[in-house]
């Protein structure tokens, strides 16, 4: 076989020609299949082919790898893609409720079932006055801030322009706009092309300030200060030189190939007061026209954290769970700090409820969302919308090699480099994440249906239909859900 | 008749939440009429089909106009000193008015029924506690801590009396037929997950909000949680209490006009919405974004009694109408009736009082039908429920 097209579709530099037969690199291949789909007689198969190691139980395969680079590089390691440690994914320990008997389920195909949700500031009250005997005359007083309609509760994670490619933003943003629902920018600028999406775009401003101007506000359907991210809470953004291409230097104002390090802090928010005026000023900017919220990483203290933000004057907050996805983070970071998306949006909705302020403001949560099961789940455990990020790259091509911040991407969707951008075809992606959220709003109504609810607000925090059955009862109890069979 | 479970859950069920299905029946007279209990007996007996013989109760509107100035609690109670504890702790915050039993009629066979109770009651206030809000947390404060202690009714110049039995029974018990009333609510039940006590049977009552309910909510753990950061504590463990709450911190915390709450309770679908002007387009949606943990969900009919600005009569059922609800007026244009049952009507035309309709009809799902004393049906609940809400210009 000597085509040799797999040696071409391998940016990993696993494959070479020596004009005989084709030669294998294992310690090169990161299994990203590329050579497997593209080759035209379908002859390639990639299998597992790990070296024997002295069986350890403690300091296993993976613990020895990452002394092995450390001593061998001398430096911090980074990774990408979300957490990928076998930690118990709570997600998994909860069931549904279904209806039966006393409570006919709804019949999605013959039935309306709504899944529009609000994204914005609500007030606490509405305000009618009647000023004559007739009972139906009335006038609203309350005026509303700026809210948007999503046809779904669902909202694409932040993935900038420069940790993934010009193409794979083109083809979320016009997935979220025909879908109606949202999508972040990231922190890398909003290129002029992207403006006609803008309407569905949150864009978010971190620590960097990347790409930050008039447009990039005003133009925006939400504001997001970035404090955190699930992957990595207490760092900021890492985009490695090898990405930061002519393209990328440009929406994001910095010179080409020099890495982009988004400061771990925002040097303007060292305190609440700091992180409240800073809503306030873009507020301002934006006329009042704009939702500003907050984004943080689900640590320890989630629950003051974000009654803080939204005391501070934010609109809605995003919280990301410690399986949320990078393009670049120390690993150190990734795998080891945060706590789950479920308990943290579990004590961030009961600790909103004890201080009345739930009801005012969009709660969305990711990190990781990985089907529609997930969405599900964090809606009935108090969240409004669910964010999600790795499932779009999964639908676009993405296998999940975790090698993001090399810039090497197969699939043309993690890099910068024209030949492999080119590879992914915007519209084809953009189909794929269409019919991918779409199959997840139909079981989504499916389940709705099932639980004899006819409209997603009544799912929101309906914890009563949910079950745990994990092993630990601790973890039921801070999700306030009851065990299976009680 | 059951005699035991009177004030709360046998242990074995507490914290489960009561499931039922049940019949209900209501009406009003416009001219405020007072009619004794035995119309609201025969609406409610007919539909045995509805009932196990685990709860039923009574509500009437207009039964104490001696004392219609104040609170009327009506309390079960298990023990003399549960009573005693509870008439302790309102001597503290008000005064009583009057303090006496409950008139009934239990069988001499029973040892041990519960005492029935009632107190008319002026609570004392303050400029921050108006004395609605003082009795709601009286309330609250003894259905949630005394111990064989539970409030039938809060409100004025009304009272509810239920119970755990057959509904001829509860009527026989307490005497219904010889209270008037110019409103009655009526409940019987058919529980399919515990064994019923007192407390839990129908009206479920706060102030002068009377609610009966045949069905499941399946939003109650949303509704729970959103009224529970409004300080109302559902401690009865049924989808009714978050009715009569809702009621309650809609209209009279925040102010709603009834049928804006009650359009927040089941509100129509977004694509009736998108087919009117941006003027209703604003307020309807204003309503769904602001009250999204309000509304109700599941299969469900109510009836409700309430008092603001004037005593009406009000059925709701959900939007996509999975349990029964038949309205109908009197000959004489003088009398709402609502009732899970067409059966309820004919009962009526059939006995000896030989009440004939003037029309009978199905309200559409998800519209409220709304009867007031003096102005009688302001919304037949045959139209959409935004039909007939008349905007005022907004100021700009």
């Amino acid at each position: 076989m000597t085509c040799a097209n797999c040696v071409n579709q391998c940016s990993y530099g696993a494959l070479s020609f020596n004009k005989k037969e084709i030669i294998t690199d294992d310690s090169k291949c990161v299994a990203c299949q590329r050579c497997i789909i593209m080759c035209p007689t379908k002859s390639i198969k990639v299998v597992k082919n790990e070296i024997f190691l002295p069986p350890h139980g403690h300091y296993d395969r993976r613990i020895r790898n990452i002394i092995w680079a450390q001593s061998g590089y001398g430096g911090v390691l980074l990774s990408a893609t979300g957490n990928d440690r076998n930690i118990r994914t709570i997600f998994d320990d909860l069931l549904l409720d279904a209806c039966q008997i006393t409570n006919p389920p709804i019949d999605p195909l013959r039935e309306t079932i709504e899944t529009r949700v609000f994204f914005g500031r609500k007030p606490i009250k509405l305000e009618f006055t009647q000023e004559s005997d007739d009972i139906n005359e009335v006038c609203l007083k309350t005026k509303f801030s700026p809210n948007f309609e999503i046809d779904m509760p669902i909202m694409i994670g932040h993935m900038s322009l420069g940790s993934i490619s010009y193409n794979a933003c083109l083809a979320i943003y016009k997935a979220a706009k025909e879908l109606n629902i949202l999508a972040g920018s990231g922190e890398g600028g909003l290129h002029p092309d992207f403006y006609e999406y803008s309407s569905n775009i949150i864009t978010e401003i971190a620590s960097g300030r990347f790409g930050v101007d008039i447009n990039y506000l005003r133009k925006a359907v939400g504001l997001e200060i970035k404090i955190g991210q699930g992957a990595k809470p207490g760092h900021g953004g890492h985009l490695p030189g090898e990405k930061v291409s002519a393209l990328i230097s440009q929406t994001r104002m910095i010179p080409i190939g020099s890495d982009a390090l988004s400061p771990y802090p925002h040097h303007d928010i060292y305190s609440i007061e700091d992180l409240a005026q800073l809503i306030a000023a873009l507020k301002e900017a934006t006329r009042y026209k704009v939702p500003v919220g907050v984004k943080v990483a689900a640590v320890h203290n989630i629950a003051p954290i974000v009654v803080g933000a939204v005391r501070g004057g934010a609109d809605f907050v995003t919280i990301d769970g410690f399986r949320g996805g990078t393009g670049a983070a120390p690993r150190i970071i990734r795998d080891h700090a945060g706590i789950p998306i479920e308990l943290a949006v579990a004590v961030v909705d009961e600790r909103l409820r004890q201080e009345g302020l739930r009801e005012e403001i969009t709660l969305i949560a990711g990190g990781s969302i990985r089907y529609s099961a997930d969405l599900i789940k964090i809606i009935a455990l108090g969240a409004d919308m669910a964010m999600c990020a790795m499932p779009v790259l999964i639908a676009m091509g993405c296998r999940v090699c975790q090698q993001c911040f090399r810039g090497l991407c197969a699939w043309g969707i993690a890099t910068q480099k024209k030949h492999l951008v080119q590879r992914l075809d915007i519209e084809v992606a953009k189909k794929r994440i269409i019919n991918l959220f779409k199959s997840w709003n139909e079981e989504l109504k499916e389940v709705l249906g099932a639980m004899g609810i006819d409209s997603i607000e009544s799912l929101r925090s309906n914890r009563d239909r949910l079950r745990y059955i994990g092993p630990n009862p601790k973890i039921a109890k801070i999700l306030d859900v009851k065990h299976a069979g009680e | 008749m059951n005699w035991k479970n009177y004030t709360s859950l046998p242990a074995p069920f507490k914290d489960h939440r009561v499931f039922a299905g049940c019949g209900i029946s209501g009406y009003i007279n416009v001219d405020g009429t007072r009619d004794d209990g035995r119309k609201i007996i025969e609406m409610l007996t007919i539909l045995s089909e509805r009932e196990n013989g685990l709860g039923a109760g009574f509500a009437g509107y207009g039964i104490y106009p001696q004392y219609k100035e104040y609170y009327a609690l009506h309390f079960l109670f298990e023990r003399e000193e549960n009573k005693q504890n509870v008439l302790d702790y309102l001597e503290k915050n008000g005064n009583i008015i009057r303090s006496e039993s409950i008139p009934t009629r239990s069988p001499p066979t029973v040892e041990d029924p519960p005492i029935t109770w009632r107190v008319f009651y002026d609570p004392e206030s303050s400029k921050i506690i108006s004395p609605d809000e003082k009795i709601v947390r009286i309330v609250m404060k003894i259905n949630e801590c005394f111990q064989g202690a539970f409030v039938m009714s809060s409100g004025k110049n009304m009272g509810v009396f239920k119970g755990n039995g057959w509904s001829h029974e509860i009527a026989e018990f307490y005497k219904i037929e010889s209270y008037k009333a110019f409103m009655w609510l009526a409940h019987s039940r058919f529980p399919t997950n515990t064994p019923g006590w007192w407390g839990g049977a129908h009206p479920f009552n706060l102030l002068n909000c009377s609610v009966v309910h045949n069905g499941e909510i399946t939003s109650y753990g949303t509704n729970k949680r959103y009224l529970d950061s409004f300080n109302y504590k559902c401690s009865l463990f049924t989808d009714t209490e978050v009715i009569a709450y809702l009621i309650d911190l809609l209209c009279r915390k925040h102010g709603l006009p009834i049928h804006i709450a009650l359009i927040a309770l089941s509100p129509p679908l977004f694509s009736e919405i998108e087919k009117l002007n941006e003027k209703y387009k604003l307020i309807l949606k204003s309503i769904r974004a602001t009250y999204r943990s309000a509304m109700l969900n599941g299969p469900f009919s109510i009836i409700i009694g309430y008092c603001e600005p004037k005593p009406m009569l009000i059925g709701l059922s959900d939007r996509k109408k999975l349990r029964p609800l038949v309205a109908g007026i009197s000959e004489n244009e003088n009398t709402i009736y609502i009732s899970s049952e067409e059966a309820s009507f004919k009962r009526l035309t059939l006995a000896s009082n030989n009440i004939n309709f003037s029309k009978v009809w199905h309200p559409r799902s998800g519209t409220a039908i709304i009867a007031t004393l003096k102005d009688g049906l302001v919304q037949e609940g045959r139209e959409q429920s935004f039909e007939n809400i008349k905007l005022i210009e907004m100021e700009v």
